[in-house]
């Protein structure tokens, strides 16, 4: 014991690392109320994991080049000890990735999580959402399957709407006149490389920015408003052990899902692998339907809602960014006079129950063929999506909010 | 909330729901990869009708031992010149197979995964005999088919003819017709492409039985794993109030 204190005070005398345990596990001071929508941030990390690991070995015997891609995922799952599941792990992960932030996201909107002081924060997690999907976009192209190669061809040849410059920075993006061995080189730089430290880097600061603010909860209240003679939050619980020992039985809840899907159904029915992801890569072959993976498709059904303007596809391009991007306006749209949906009125649950309808709506028919019925209910919704961000100004002001406690409500 | 709940589990549920489909019933598939008998039969008869123009590149002979056949039987199958590590190759090559056929056959290893079972199951008996085709024969699941019928001395010669269901305001089915029986009966032929297709099933993923197994395991270690987290969550948590 004695020798183990030594050893900590050496490190401690060069190295903050009693102070950094104290600050952000011991007594970082989380409110004690949370609830099942707090598990995700956290699940999310877990998840990052999965992926830098099981992406790391899949590296190892992965070819990134338009010959052999297909044939060495193909090895992987065959011949590569243990491939198969950690392809599994990795395509699974890829999913689950998308569903806990989601969850994570929408938490934020339910309680307010986003409003002062924490719209730093929100800015930040919106700017990991958007380097996920690019994360996600373009490992979708590696395996080099027709889904891969006509996904990305759909969504690179997007940017080629954009006035005056699209052209050049289409072929900026591919590195080529078409999707190629180039487009497939460059993609697995940026897929392993690049994004990941961008990733690891923001989901840092992430961190930094919700420690230095404090956790918001589900009253939306602020737990820092009433403290002990010490300064402590008399709401707040020390991380560590706490929530630790709590995000621990989450996380293996999580795993047992996360598992049945990896074990027994890989492929979700189509929705985390697609069959036609299993043909190789054919540039003269146009598949039937093309549908982007599902984390995707409610950005792309209002891309395909939003008909053609001037003969160009742009407004429909603008339409979809915006859409991905629009809750990072959420600190300043919201004017209600408080922050969690307990103590809203009925006007705010109303759009939000729409805004989901809407996003669960669109993300289906985003996967559909095109039909005159499905563009016309893609439309409705998109309006829908839209008027929960516009509208909000005046609906969130108008509502009649129930007076917030003065302590969070634990049992 | 309750409405927000079920609108969250809804989306749970969603890749549950049903893929989109080709618009030609498909008969199901008669799989099972439990069923090791089946399973040889279906790699004995690929290796002897279908790898002589389809590839399976990406499966190695030394895997059929994965379905309990010996090393002797796989030997009796390799073709010369190939190892026991050797993967499947077509023994006519791809450029003289276009030549005769229009198009390069494809590789076999994962078409069970990309096309289902039940398409190749229903594919594989849907030949009819169509004389504006090249071969000869067209396909109801797949028309316009480059691969001429090989099976058709194994299953006769079948013709596509359209049957008026539910009188005169009814509407019409394509069905097809055995004309002249083959060397098997519907039956045995059925059976012998179930054989065919569930091996077709097994080589798209020969790891598949295994991960079956192992995800018990998993599950099983998780589910104890969650009992004794939560009651370490329990013991913790009891201190605040």
């Amino acid at each position: 014991m004695k020798l183990l204190k030594n050893f900590l005070e050496w490190i401690d005398y060069r190295f903050p690392a009693t102070e950094t345990w104290k600050l952000h596990l011991s007594e970082y001071y989380a409110p004690k109320n949370f609830n099942f929508w707090y598990f995700f941030g956290g699940l999310a990390m877990l998840v990052l994991g999965i992926q830098i690991v099981s992406g790391i070995f899949l590296t190892m015997s992965y070819k990134p080049d338009a010959l052999f891609a297909f044939a060495s995922v193909e090895f992987i799952m065959r011949d590569v000890q243990w491939g198969w599941l950690l392809r599994y792990i990795h395509s699974t992960g890829a999913s689950m990735f998308f569903l806990v932030v989601y969850l994570h996201m929408f938490r934020g909107m339910m309680y307010g999580s986003y409003r002062k002081p924490r719209e730093l924060l929100w800015i930040i997690g919106v700017v990991i959402y958007l380097a996920l999907m690019a994360e996600a976009f373009m490992g979708y192209l590696l395996p080099w399957g027709q889904m891969s190669f006509w996904g990305a061809q759909v969504i690179v040849n997007l940017f080629s709407s954009v006035p005056f410059v699209g052209n050049d920075l289409s072929i900026l993006i591919r590195g080529d006149y078409v999707i190629s061995d180039a487009t497939l080189n460059r993609f697995f730089a940026l897929h392993v490389a690049a994004i990941p430290l961008v990733l690891v880097g923001i989901v840092f600061v992430h961190l930094v920015a919700l420690h230095a603010v404090g956790s918001n909860n589900p009253d939306g209240i602020e737990i820092k408003k009433n403290k002990d003679a010490n300064g402590i939050p008399l709401d707040g619980i020390p991380f560590f052990p706490y929530m630790v020992v709590k995000d621990v039985v989450a996380s293996v809840a999580f795993l047992i899902v996360f598992c049945a899907i990896v074990f027994f159904a890989p492929d979700m029915g189509g929705y985390f692998l697609e069959a036609n992801n299993f043909i190789p890569a054919n540039p003269m072959q146009t598949p039937a339907h093309i549908a982007p993976v599902w984390y995707f498709t409610p950005y792309y059904a209002i891309l395909r809602a939003v008909p053609p303007m001037f003969g160009s596809q742009f407004p429909g391009v603008i339409a979809m960014g915006v859409g991905a991007v629009a809750v990072v306006f959420l600190p300043w749209l919201d004017r209600g006079a408080v922050k969690s949906i307990r103590y809203r009125g009925p006007i705010f649950k109303f759009f939000l129950a729409a805004f989901v309808v809407s996003f669960l709506g669109l993300g289906y028919l985003g996967m559909m063929p095109v039909t005159p019925t499905y563009t016309l209910i893609s439309q409705v919704l998109s309006v829908v999506y839209f008027a929960f961000f516009i509208l909000m100004p005046w609906y969130s002001k108008i509502d009649k909010c129930k007076p917030e406690p003065d302590r969070v409500t634990f049992k | 909330m309750k409405a927000i709940k079920k609108l969250w589990m809804l989306v749970l549920l969603m890749p549950a729901m049903a893929i989109a489909n080709t618009g030609v019933h498909l008969d199901k598939a008669p799989s099972n990869l439990n069923d090791k008998a089946s399973l040889q039969r279906g790699a004995q008869f690929f290796a002897a009708n279908c790898l002589a123009c389809h590839s399976a590149s990406y499966m190695r002979y030394n895997r059929l031992m994965d379905i309990g056949m010996s090393e002797a039987e796989i030997k009796a199958i390799l073709p010369e010149g190939s190892k026991m590590g050797s993967t499947m190759q077509a023994v006519m090559a791809s450029a003289d197979a276009k030549a005769a056929f229009g198009v390069a056959p494809p590789d076999l290893s994962v078409t069970a995964r990309a096309r289902g079972t039940d398409w190749v199951y229903t594919y594989l008996r849907s030949f009819y005999t169509d004389p504006t085709r090249p071969s000869g024969v067209n396909n109801l699941v797949f028309p316009g088919v480059g691969m001429p019928n090989i099976m058709a001395g194994y299953q006769g010669e079948q013709v596509l003819e359209v049957e008026k269901h539910g009188g005169a305001a009814g509407h019409e089915v394509q069905v097809l017709k055995l004309v002249s029986p083959g060397a098997m009966t519907p039956a045995q032929f059925d059976a012998t492409v179930g054989d065919l297709v569930n091996f077709l099933d097994f080589m798209s993923e020969p790891a598949k039985m295994v991960r079956y197994k192992l995800g018990y395991i998993v599950l099983g270690f998780l589910f104890l794993l969650l009992i004794l987290s939560y009651a370490l969550k329990k013991e913790f948590w009891k201190d605040v109030h």
